[in-house]
């Protein structure tokens, strides 16, 4: 066999292997979103209620509460940023960092100082490799995050935003994630979740649909007890949005791997081909040469 | 018999609906017991069993770990971050991380097992 076509055998073995793992990656990323998908939907009627009950507490106390309260000239902001413990991953990564960095870019724009919260081992890894300060960094659960890993971070945020600022403690919150939008649209987005804008849940009518509530202990008790669990809630969606995108954008950039190999399988495969044949056709000309060389000779001597 | 209808919502599940007749949770100012009919109420939960009375006479009692209940034109919800039926919790677990919290002072964890063991006693 001829060295340019071991040469491409041996590209064709590799690219099949490779492909391989990428068909594999994207049948195992396929099987997730929709588990992905039904976490979210599961965690709906407890986000909803919770919205609700906020808003009520809002509607009909004017109880002020430190999480509700915008600091009047805020100097320090804390961006935290979600991504994913794994790559293989297409752009969600990147797209996510690139929406952090832009927002911080904003927030620094308006004078202020930035504190980095990091969820995920990616986005950790690209601020280490810039050596960034962290102040809080969490991984190993962005694939399947439980409500428990919501209300660690959501601990650390509330701790750094009631701390007084010039203690250390951090004027506002913003948290950058991926929004699962369908099986091919993912969006990075940022928002503010402290100081808290209770968002009116679409369905529920906005001003009187309320019943006018007894709370137990009191207004300002419930809404003390109210706000730390939506916090954690609107950070466990985002974590929850942000998995079921993950699994998206990797079995989409899967998908598309797979695709390529086989594609430069094709092209491969008729390149190794065009060389077998060349070598025959040089095999064939060589004989006859050959032979017709024989011939010559045989004949010079008689 | 007046119903009310009832939800009891964990933060990443619907853990059961249906209607009942009362619902006895325990607030931070002490027990409630809530019928069909009931002045809208908003109350913050102590960790602790709910129990939920339905008309034909079944009980269904939830370990409750942190939480609300709401209650507004007949509909209760009961909002947790963590919430288990009775029969759905493992008896044998609980007793295992109660001895284990004692052992290790964890009054929390100690506080959600003795919860948990409790909602399973009543339930059986």
């Amino acid at each position: 066999m001829g060295a340019q076509l071991r040469v491409y055998r041996r590209r064709i073995r590799s690219v099949s292997a490779t492909k391989k793992i990428t068909r594999a990656q994207e049948l195992i990323a396929a099987s997730r979103i929709v588990k992905a998908q039904q976490r979210v939907a599961a965690a709906k009627p407890y986000a909803d209620e919770l919205t609700r009950a906020v808003s009520a507490v809002a509607t009909f106390s004017n109880a002020q509460h430190p999480l509700t309260e915008a600091k009047p000239g805020a100097t320090r902001a804390a961006v935290l940023l979600v991504t994913s413990d794994r790559g293989f991953a297409g752009a969600y990564n990147s797209s996510a960092i690139k929406a952090a960095e832009q927002l911080i870019e904003l927030l620094r724009g308006e004078g202020k100082e930035i504190r980095r919260y990091v969820i995920g081992a990616k986005g950790i890894g690209y601020n280490r490799f810039r050596e960034r300060a962290l102040a809080g960094e969490w991984s190993g659960f962005s694939d399947n995050p439980e409500y428990s890993d919501a209300k660690k971070v959501a601990g650390t945020l509330i701790d750094a935003f009631v701390t007084p600022t010039d203690e250390g403690g951090v004027d506002e919150i913003h948290i950058v994630s991926t929004e699962f939008e369908s099986m091919l649209t993912q969006n990075a987005v940022a928002k503010r979740i402290l100081p808290l804008v209770v968002e009116e849940s679409a369905e529920e009518p906005v001003g009187g649909a309320f019943p006018l509530y007894e709370f137990e202990p009191s207004a300002e008790g419930v809404l003390d007890a109210l706000l730390p669990r939506y916090v954690e809630s609107r950070i466990y969606n985002a974590l929850l949005q942000s998995a079921a995108s993950e699994h998206a954008a990797r079995r989409k950039a899967m998908k598309s791997a797979t695709e390529n190999a086989e594609e430069l399988i094709r092209t491969l495969t008729r390149l190794a081909n065009n060389a077998r044949q060349a070598e025959i056709t040089n095999e064939i000309s060589e004989i006859v040469g050959g032979a017709d060389a024989l011939a010559d000779a045989t004949a010079g001597s008689e | 018999m007046a119903e009310l209808h009832v939800e009891l919502v964990a933060a990443d599940r619907k853990v059961w609906s249906g209607e009942a007749t009362i619902v006895v949770a325990r607030t931070t100012d002490g027990d409630v017991g809530i019928q069909p009919g009931h002045t809208p109420v908003l109350g913050v939960l102590e960790s602790g069993p709910v129990t939920i009375r339905q008309a034909d006479g079944n009980t269904i009692v939830a370990a409750v770990h942190g939480g609300f209940v709401s209650f507004a034109d007949n509909n209760l919800s009961v909002l947790a971050e963590i919430a288990e039926l009775a029969d759905e919790i493992d008896v044998a677990r609980a007793e295992r991380a109660l001895e284990r919290a004692g052992a290790a002072q964890d009054s929390a964890a100690e506080r959600r097992a003795e919860t948990r063991l409790r909602a399973a006693g009543i339930g059986h």
